[in-house]
């Protein structure tokens, strides 16, 4: 007790309630400021590369899924635009569309998820179920078009696995109304609340420059300043025929960070609205029957189709040797995909980069000199999913 | 934008000693000896027509056939000129590859994953420590001659009262079924016609 610059190691985890999931956190603490943090992760690894490489592209698109849990579907957009890419082949403007609408309908659940559990964190209880409430409504939709709320498996190569059901879009389109008044209401819990304030403004904060080098993306980079947005910057599927803004913040810290998912789930809204505007009509996916499966009818009547859906589900379609790098815009950020092609039906290696992944190893730098009651701020508010991050 | 891409290749060739650099799918390939990594990755960091700033990730990938058996290959971005460029450079087994933490921070983490999913060792790497896998792990997983099932299986013994590690026991042995056509000619079909 006399000495005065002995520091104590606490171990934060690997189960803890502000973790938003399973993470070792040793922190050596010099009385309650944070002087090192060390995160231990790897906790939920599961080998989801290695797995992929024993599985056909189609088998490989459910691990995508369960990468980033909170929002499934994006994960899968971005293998899915990866084997288009090698394959080559052009995806229907009604699949592009869905694809886009259930990648925002994503960001939704996503940022709902990260913001008001951070809130919960910080203290304010009421946030979080306000925004379970309309994640459910959001799960609702994913169980429509795939038959499950989460793991969706839902995106294929060349398109989505099959057209939206009758009426859904009209639901869609309700739940676009109702939900600007659930971030208002959100955004009055929270924005000028002074407790809310103090434990998140100027905590994690992190400058241009280091935010860049170490390899930040999505929100947390634009939080700093960086107006960097994939979806604007190098655009996929039909983003560049939507109108809608990036919100930068400025100061790069817990706050900025906390705005920004706020403001982009507002334009995520105005992108579902604009894609249930413009829904054109025709097919969901390629129907080239290389590479989808032959509609059920054709089977009743032709061989040809039941050869084809017999090679598609057992062998798998050939994918050009090859490797390309695509990235989305996920809702953590840049989350893409390296896959390399060796010609046959199953990929020769795919690796996954996690948004996540980068922003945790700066957790050092964001958490140092800061207080012990704001690490579980700093965490939640970069958003960490260990699915992701140990994949 | 292709005129970004080729600009900047040309650039990269006439300044580098690079063995290879073409464009696919609107990104740059080029691959270097690991001995010229760190001043063709300076020279991509900060000449005034690349400047690739960011660092998006790090992949080892295995061909174990091959004399020098990894490939390590680096992913940059140029927020500047909204490019990406991709440098592969290949490493033998026994070989270690200089560590480019310094240039760029964000490799820390991404090197100790190729590390422990493929062991390249890196040199002048901070904390080389093993980061997905269990503490007291051995081998590594992701090389292609490692099973798909691992070594070790873990169970909570109620006798001893804590977990511990087993060899893996199979209810049924692991399938790799041959998917590909035999009307093509499988391995196990040709396996068959010569006996």
């Amino acid at each position: 007790m006399s000495s005065n610059n002995k520091t104590v190691t606490v171990n934060f985890g690997p189960v803890h309630p502000a973790a938003h999931g399973v993470l070792r956190l040793l922190l050596d603490l010099d009385g309650e400021v944070v002087e090192r943090a060390d995160p231990h992760i790897g906790l939920l690894h599961r080998g989801t590369e290695k797995l992929i490489e024993q599985k056909t592209y189609l088998q490989a698109i459910p691990y995508f899924d369960r990468l980033d849990y909170v929002s499934p579907m994006n994960q899968e957009h971005a293998f899915a635009l990866a084997i288009e890419k090698l394959l080559e082949v052009d995806v229907p403007e009604r699949g592009q569309y869905i694809r886009v609408l259930f990648a925002e309908i994503g960001r939704l659940l996503s940022h709902l998820l990260n913001v008001t559990t951070t809130a919960m964190d910080v203290g304010a209880m009421t946030p979080i179920t306000w925004g379970f409430d309309e994640r459910e409504k959001l799960l609702d939709f994913y169980e429509e078009v795939s038959g499950s709320r989460f793991h969706a498996a839902y995106f294929r190569a060349g398109g989505v696995h099959q057209d939206l059901p009758d009426g859904l879009l009209d639901k869609i389109y309700n739940f676009c109304q109702t939900f600007p008044k659930v971030i208002d209401d959100i955004e009055n819990m929270l924005t000028e609340n002074r407790i809310f304030k103090q434990r998140n403004v100027d905590i994690g904060k992190i400058s241009k420059e280091d935010a860049a080098d170490y390899g930040f993306s999505g929100f947390v980079l634009r939080a700093c300043g960086i107006p960097w947005d994939l979806r604007k910057s190098q655009p996929y599927d039909t983003y560049d025929k939507l109108d809608f803004k990036i919100p930068v913040g400025v100061n790069g810290d817990c706050y900025d960070r906390y705005l920004c998912q706020m403001n982009e789930m507002r334009e995520s809204n105005k992108i579902m609205l604009q894609c249930i505007e413009k829904m054109p009509g025709g097919e969901v996916i390629n129907r080239d029957s290389k590479i989808a499966a032959p509609k059920r009818a054709e089977m009743k009547t032709s061989m040809e189709a039941i050869i084809h859906h017999f090679k598609f589900f057992t062998e798998g379609f050939h994918v050009p040797s090859g490797e390309i790098y695509t990235a989305v815009e996920a809702p953590k950020g840049e989350f893409g995909v390296y896959l390399i092609s060796d010609g046959s039906s199953r990929p020769y290696r795919c690796k996954i980069r996690a948004p996540g992944f980068a922003h945790l190893q700066a957790f050092d730098l964001l958490s140092k000199g800061h207080l012990l009651a704001d690490v579980p701020a700093i965490l939640g508010s970069i958003a960490i999913v260990f699915g992701e991050v140990d994949r | 934008m292709p005129d970004i891409l080729e600009n900047t290749l040309s650039t990269i060739k006439e300044n580098c000693k690079i063995n290879d650099g073409f464009i696919k799918y609107e990104q740059i390939q080029i691959t270097v000896n690991p001995e010229e990594l760190i001043s063709t990755l300076e020279f991509l960091k900060d000449n005034d027509i690349c400047q690739f700033r960011q660092l998006t990730d790090i992949a080892g990938v295995d061909f174990p056939e091959r004399l020098n058996r990894f490939d390590i290959v680096y992913h940059f971005l140029s927020f500047k000129n909204n490019i990406r460029i991709r440098v592969k450079t290949e490493i033998s087994e026994n070989s270690a590859i200089q560590s480019i933490t310094q240039l760029f921070p964000a490799a820390n983490w991404f090197e100790r994953e190729a590390f422990d999913m493929y062991g390249i060792q890196f040199t002048d790497h901070p904390d080389l420590r093993r980061i997905l896998t269990d503490y007291g792990f051995e081998g590594y997983p992701l090389r292609k001659d490692f099973p798909l099932t691992g070594n070790v299986e873990v169970r909570y013994d109620e006798i001893e009262k804590k977990v511990i590690y087993e060899p893996v026991k199979l209810q049924q042995d692991y399938r790799n079924f041959d998917i590909q056509s035999p009307w093509e000619g499988t391995k196990y079909t040709e396996k068959k016609d010569t006996e």
